[in-house]
């Protein structure tokens, strides 16, 4: 080998390094600037009076109170729905399912459904939940259509978690006599929640983030009251972000700002929770 | 007495004939050694003695399997009963991803036992079986993955032993151990013995040799001879017999 190609070689080498390097604090960066400018836009509106308040139209006045309550509500609904059928869903597909050609055509099915735009789920709901069940412009109806969002992303997060669980653990707990559903309950279930858990959390982040088809099952964005049960109408922490940057006054852009600091306090809560819940199960044995 | 009967036994993955006519009795408070080349069927004979083959999906199986006289194969048979009557260990160690406490109580729990003191009684008894409770005594609530490999394969055969089988089946259960872990189990099989019937695969003629009554030599499927262990190593009858017990291939 020529010395030149050596030389070359180190240079590549070198090059790349730099490279990469750049692209990583290219992110980095961007999202430092965002976080600074959301920070120092936003940080002198968030306080309490904006967190007690209504929606207004006079920005000293504005607060995020019912967007707040209504994110918190579709969570709360949305969450224990998915993770349910989730979950369940998955397990029937890993571990009682034959693999045959219906298992494959609804194992085809669940894939392309997590990569189907959010807006169609809307018209999903819309269809289903606001006129099929006659749920109105509710909680319900936005609820379970996100639940209907997150669930192929939860199955399908759920499936690998479960089938990453080693065989002889199964075949452990066969060998003393267990059935079939006490092998999933007491060895399956607990060495994939881990992974099932991180999976969840991920899809709720995305939930809480979403406007497109809660727009379209018909959330509002002038809501002035605290939403009491699942079948009053609501809105949520984006939609209300959203209207008000489009407001024509400078200073809602910065309670925009504000708003958005609520927004990623809540998911950093929620994605706490979920890497403390994690380890906490991964520490128990 | 003999305390399994096997009469005729075929099996077959799919087309593949993997079991050709077994016929063999097993007593009970005995150590009988499975031997043969790899890949002769010496697991899949014994995973039909407690139908682990059950889950191994186009297995097909004809003749009969009797324990204590009842055919396990007899659509009356409850496959859970079964099986905590004849516990298994595994040539890997696989311990759950749980506390030592809570591997040794899996079993009892399946079957209906909640009493703290009546699960505490039993890890104590299933550890001191399995000669393990002097070197865990103290740390029964960590996890079972901290354990050496050879303490893991024990931790193993206590849980097997916490819902007092009367059969225990081993598939190799020291190949994958260092020598003095091995030298502990082979010891503790030979206590074993007074109260189980154990039917132990083993990769190692020495081993079956060391510590076994009897032994089985398996040749591509087929029973070739089961006889008392001094007789299979110092005077088989089978030339094929001869030749695998003396290097000559396997
Ligand atoms: N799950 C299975 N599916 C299909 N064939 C198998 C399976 N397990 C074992 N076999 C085949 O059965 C024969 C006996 O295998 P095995 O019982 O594992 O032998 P041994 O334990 O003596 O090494 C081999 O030919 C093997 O390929
Ligand atoms: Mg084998």
């Amino acid at each position: 080998m020529s010395a030149g190609n050596l030389t070359r070689r180190k240079i590549y080498d070198r090059a790349s390094r730099v490279v990469f390097l750049l692209a990583t604090l290219l992110g980095v960066a961007a999202l430092g600037i965002l976080l600074y400018r959301i920070l120092s836009d936003g940080l002198g509106w968030l306080d309490w009076q904006f967190i007690s308040s209504f929606a207004s139209r006079f920005p000293e006045k504005a607060g995020i109170l019912s967007a707040l309550f209504g994110s918190l509500w579709i969570i709360g609904i949305t969450a224990p729905v998915a993770f349910i059928l989730g979950i369940g869903t998955a397990l029937y597909l890993e571990e009682y399912a034959k693999k045959g050609w219906f298992t494959n055509l609804i194992q085809v099915n669940i894939n392309n459904l997590a990569g189907v735009p959010s807006i169609v789920f809307g018209i999903l709901g819309l269809g289903l939940f606001v006129e099929g069940f006659l749920f109105g412009r509710t909680i319900l109806s936005g609820a379970l259509t996100m639940a209907l969002l997150v669930l192929p992303i939860i199955v399908v997060a759920s499936q690998e978690a479960i089938r990453s669980v080693p065989q002889h653990l199964r075949n452990a707990s066969y060998a003393l006599g267990a059935s079939k559903w006490q092998t999933i309950r007491g060895v399956v279930i607990p060495a994939a929640f881990p992974s099932i858990l991180t999976g969840f959390i991920l899809a709720l982040s995305r939930a809480i983030g979403e406007t497109a088809p809660l727009i379209v099952v018909g959330a509002v964005t002038f809501i002035a009251f605290v939403p009491s049960s699942p079948l009053d109408q609501f809105t949520v922490l984006p939609i209300q972000i959203y209207s008000w940057t489009s407001k024509p006054q400078d200073e809602f852009r910065a309670i925009a700002a504000a708003g958005i600091i609520v927004l990623l306090i809540v998911l950093f809560t929620l994605n706490a929770t979920a890497v403390y819940l994690r380890n906490k199960y991964q520490k128990r044995y | 007495m003999s305390i399994i009967e096997v009469r005729d036994l075929n099996l077959y993955y799919g087309q593949h004939q993997a079991l050709h006519n077994i016929n063999m009795e097993i007593e009970a408070n005995s150590i009988t050694a499975f031997i043969g080349p790899s890949g002769c069927g010496k697991s899949t004979f014994l995973r039909t003695l407690n139908r682990m083959n059950d889950m191994i999906q186009g297995v097909r199986i004809d003749g009969s399997v009797k324990v204590v006289g009842e055919d396990i194969y007899e659509s009356r048979v409850d496959v859970e009963i079964l099986r905590k009557n004849i516990g298994m260990v595994f040539q890997q160690p696989n311990p759950f991803p749980k506390s030592i406490y809570e591997n040794i109580t899996f079993g009892p729990r399946l079957h209906g036992i909640t009493d703290r003191n009546k699960l505490d009684e039993i890890v104590e008894s299933s550890l001191k079986a399995a000669a393990l409770w002097g070197e865990v005594k103290d740390v029964l609530k960590k996890p079972a993955y901290g354990l050496s490999g050879g303490q893991q394969q024990r931790l193993c055969i206590a849980r097997a032993l916490a819902v007092n089988p009367q059969i225990l089946l081993m598939d190799e259960p020291t190949s994958a151990l260092d020598p003095i872990s091995t030298a502990k189990i082979e010891e503790l099989l030979d206590e074993l013995k007074t109260t189980y019937t154990i039917v132990i695969v083993t990769h190692n003629m020495q081993q079956a040799a060391r510590i076994s009554d009897k032994t089985a030599f398996f040749l591509n499927g087929e029973l070739v001879e089961f006889d008392s262990t001094p007789v299979i190593f110092q005077n088989p009858c089978d030339k094929r017999t001869e030749d695998y017990i003396t290097g000559r291939f396997g």
